[in-house]
C-alpha cells in the first residue's frame, strides 16, 4: 500500500463509522416510530440513567456476578487444564464428560441452576462459571500439550522439580493458548450475565432492559442495549491490551527466533 | 489390581459418573428431590424419545438454528468475501465491525420481542444475528489468509477480478469458512435455545423451563441431557461434513 492510500484508509477508517452515527441521528431525528426513537433521545436518556444513577443499583451487581464466575472459572480450567495436560490417560478419561458438558447450549442449564442454587446471586455466579469454564480448560489442555517436546525433556534432564516445572515452564509456554480461552470466555460470561438477570434477577443490566422493553420504556430499553455493547466492546479490549501487554515476551521469543 | 486399558477409559468415567448420581441420591448425600437417581432421569428420557412432545421441540429448535445459520450464512460469506478482498473496504469498516461483534446479541432480546413478538422469527433474528459477527470474523481472516502468490500469479495469467474471487480467494478462504460455521453453528443453537428459554418461542428451551416450574424434575434433566446430545450431534455432523467437503484441501490431508 502507498503512503497515500495508507492516509485515504486511515481517513476511512475514522470517517466511516462517525458518518453511520451521523446517518443515524439525521434518520432517526424525526422517527415517529415507536420503536425506534431519535438517537438523540437514546443519548438523553442514557445520560439520565446510566451516568450515575443505576451504576449502583444495576451495573455494579451485574460485573460484580459476572467476575467472580469468570474468576472460579479462570481457576478451575487452569489448574484443570494443567493437570489433564500432563496425564494423557486422565485425559482419556475425561474426554467424554467434558464434550457433552461443553455441548449442552448454556441457557438450558439455567432452570437445572434455578431449581439447585436458586434464584439469587450465587446461581448466577455458578451457571457463569460452569459455562466459562470449558474454553478456558480446553485451550490450558492444548497449551500444554503443546508444548515443545524440546522443553519437555530438557526440563527433565536437568531434574528441575515438578512444582517448577508445572508452574515456571509449562504454565509461562500455555499461556498464549490460555489467553486464547480467556477471551472467549469473557464474552460468554457477559452473555450468560445478561440472560441469567433476564430469566431470573431483580437487578442487574440485563433485567433492566428486559423490564424496560415489559414496561414500553423504549428509550430507556435502547440505552441499556447500547450499554451493553459499550460493556461488550470494552471488555474485549481490555482482553487484547492485557494479551499484547503480559504475552510481549513471548511474541518478543517468537520474533528473534525467526530473525 | 492390574491397570484399566487405555480404550477402556472413556467408558469407565461414563459408568463412574453414572454410579455416583444413581448412589449419591439414593443414600441421600444428593437430595432427591432436586437430584433425582440417573437411572429415573434416563428412563423419563426414554420415554419421551419414543412420544412426539420430544420431537416436537428439537424440531423447533432445529428450525431455529436452521434458519438462523443459513441467513448468517448467506449474508456473511458474500460480504466477509467482499469486504475483505479491498483493503479500502476492510479499513473502512473495520470499526464498526470491531464495535458490533462483541455487543453480546442477548441484548437485542427485548428489541426482537417488541419487532417479532415471541414466536419463530424472533428466534431467527437473534440467532441469525449472532451467527452472523462469529461467522464474518472467520471470513474475513480466510481471504486476508490467501496466499499473495496464488493471486498475483492468477492476476498475470489475466484472470479476471470476479475469477480470482470464485478460483483463488473463495477456495483457499474455505477452511476458514468451515470453521466459522461451525462456531456459527454453536451460537445459532445457544440462541434459539436462549430465545426459547426467556422469551418463550416453542422449543426445548421452554421445555426444560416448564419442566422446572412445574416441577418435573426428572423431565428437566431428561430435556437437558436431550439438548446436550442435540448439540453435540450437530457438532459431530458439522465436523464430518467438513472433513468431507475438504478433502481436497492441504489442511485436511
Amino acid at each position: 500500500m502507498t503512503r497515500r492510500q495508507n492516509i485515504l484508509a486511515i481517513g476511512l477508517e475514522i470517517a466511516v463509522p462517525v458518518l453511520l452515527l451521523a446517518l443515524w441521528w439525521v434518520l432517526s431525528a424525526n422517527s415517529k416510530t415507536f420503536y425506534f426513537p431519535p438517537l438523540k433521545d437514546i443519548l438523553t436518556t442514557f445520560k439520565d440513567t446510566w451516568l450515575f444513577k443505576r451504576v449502583g443499583s444495576d451495573v455494579v451487581p451485574s460485573l460484580e456476578r459476572m467476575f467472580a464466575g469468570f474468576f472460579i472459572a479462570v481457576v478451575l480450567g487452569v489448574v484443570g487444564g494443567l493437570l489433564l495436560g500432563l496425564s494423557r490417560r486422565a485425559r482419556r478419561a475425561a474426554a467424554p464428560i467434558v464434550e457433552f458438558l461443553r455441548a449442552i447450549p448454556p441457557p438450558a442449564l439455567l432452570p437445572f441452576a434455578i431449581l439447585v442454587v436458586g434464584v439469587g446471586a450465587s446461581m448466577k455466579i455458578f451457571v457463569i462459571a460452569f459455562v466459562c469454564v470449558w474454553p478456558i480448560l480446553l485451550n490450558t489442555i492444548d497449551g500444554v500439550i503443546g508444548v515443545a517436546p524440546t522443553l519437555r525433556e530438557t526440563t527433565h534432564v536437568y531434574g528441575i522439580s515438578n512444582r517448577d516445572r508445572l508452574l515456571r515452564v509449562m504454565l509461562p509456554a500455555a499461556s498464549p493458548q490460555i489467553f486464547a480461552g480467556l477471551r472467549t470466555a469473557v464474552s460468554l460470561a457477559l452473555i450468560l450475565m445478561v440472560i441469567s438477570e433476564m430469566v431470573a434477577s431483580t437487578n442487574g443490566i440485563g433485567y433492566f432492559v428486559l423490564q424496560s422493553q415489559r414496561t414500553f420504556a423504549i428509550p430507556e430499553m435502547w440505552s441499556g442495549i447500547l450499554l451493553l455493547g459499550i460493556l461488550g466492546y470494552v471488555l474485549n479490549g481490555i482482553f487484547v491490551l492485557l494479551e499484547k501487554r503480559l504475552l510481549r515476551w513471548h511474541r518478543g521469543a517468537r520474533a528473534s527466533a525467526l530473525s | 489390581m492390574r491397570r484399566l486399558p487405555d480404550r477402556l477409559l472413556p467408558w469407565a468415567s461414563v459408568l463412574g459418573v453414572l454410579v455416583l448420581f444413581e448412589l449419591l441420591p439414593r443414600v441421600g448425600i444428593l437430595d432427591s428431590a432436586n437430584f433425582p437417581p440417573i437411572s429415573q432421569t434416563l428412563s423419563t428420557l426414554a420415554g419421551q424419545v419414543v412420544g412426539s412432545d420430544l420431537w416436537t421441540a428439537v424440531g423447533n429448535t432445529l428450525a431455529g438454528w436452521a434458519l438462523g445459520l443459513g441467513i448468517a450464512a448467506a449474508l456473511a460469506v458474500p460480504a466477509g468475501i467482499l469486504i475483505g478482498s479491498s483493503r479500502l473496504v476492510y479499513r473502512s469498516l473495520r470499526g464498526v465491525i470491531e464495535f458490533l461483534r462483541p455487543v453480546p446479541s442477548v441484548a437485542l432480546i427485548p428489541l426482537a420481542i417488541l419487532i417479532y413478538g415471541s414466536g419463530l422469527q424472533s428466534k431467527v433474528f437473534l440467532a441469525a444475528f449472532a451467527a452472523f459477527w462469529a461467522l464474518l470474523v472467520q471470513v474475513l481472516y480466510g481471504v486476508q489468509d490467501v496466499d499473495p502468490v496464488a493471486t498475483d500469479t492468477a492476476r498475470s495469467f489475466g484472470f479476471s477480478r470476479t475469477q480470482r474471487l470464485l478460483r483463488v480467494t473463495l477456495p483457499s478462504a474455505l477452511p476458514y469458512i468451515a470453521t466459522g460455521l461451525r462456531i456459527a453453528s454453536a451460537v445459532s443453537l445457544i440462541l434459539s435455545v436462549t430465545a426459547e428459554l426467556v422469551i418463550g418461542s416453542s422449543g426445548l428451551g421452554r421445555s426444560i423451563n416448564v419442566a422446572r416450574s412445574g416441577g418435573d424434575v426428572k423431565l428437566m434433566y431428561a430435556l437437558i441431557i436431550a439438548t446436550g446430545v442435540l448439540g453435540l450431534v450437530l457438532n459431530t455432523a458439522l465436523v464430518a461434513a467438513e472433513r468431507r467437503v475438504l478433502r481436497w484441501h492441504p489442511a485436511y490431508r
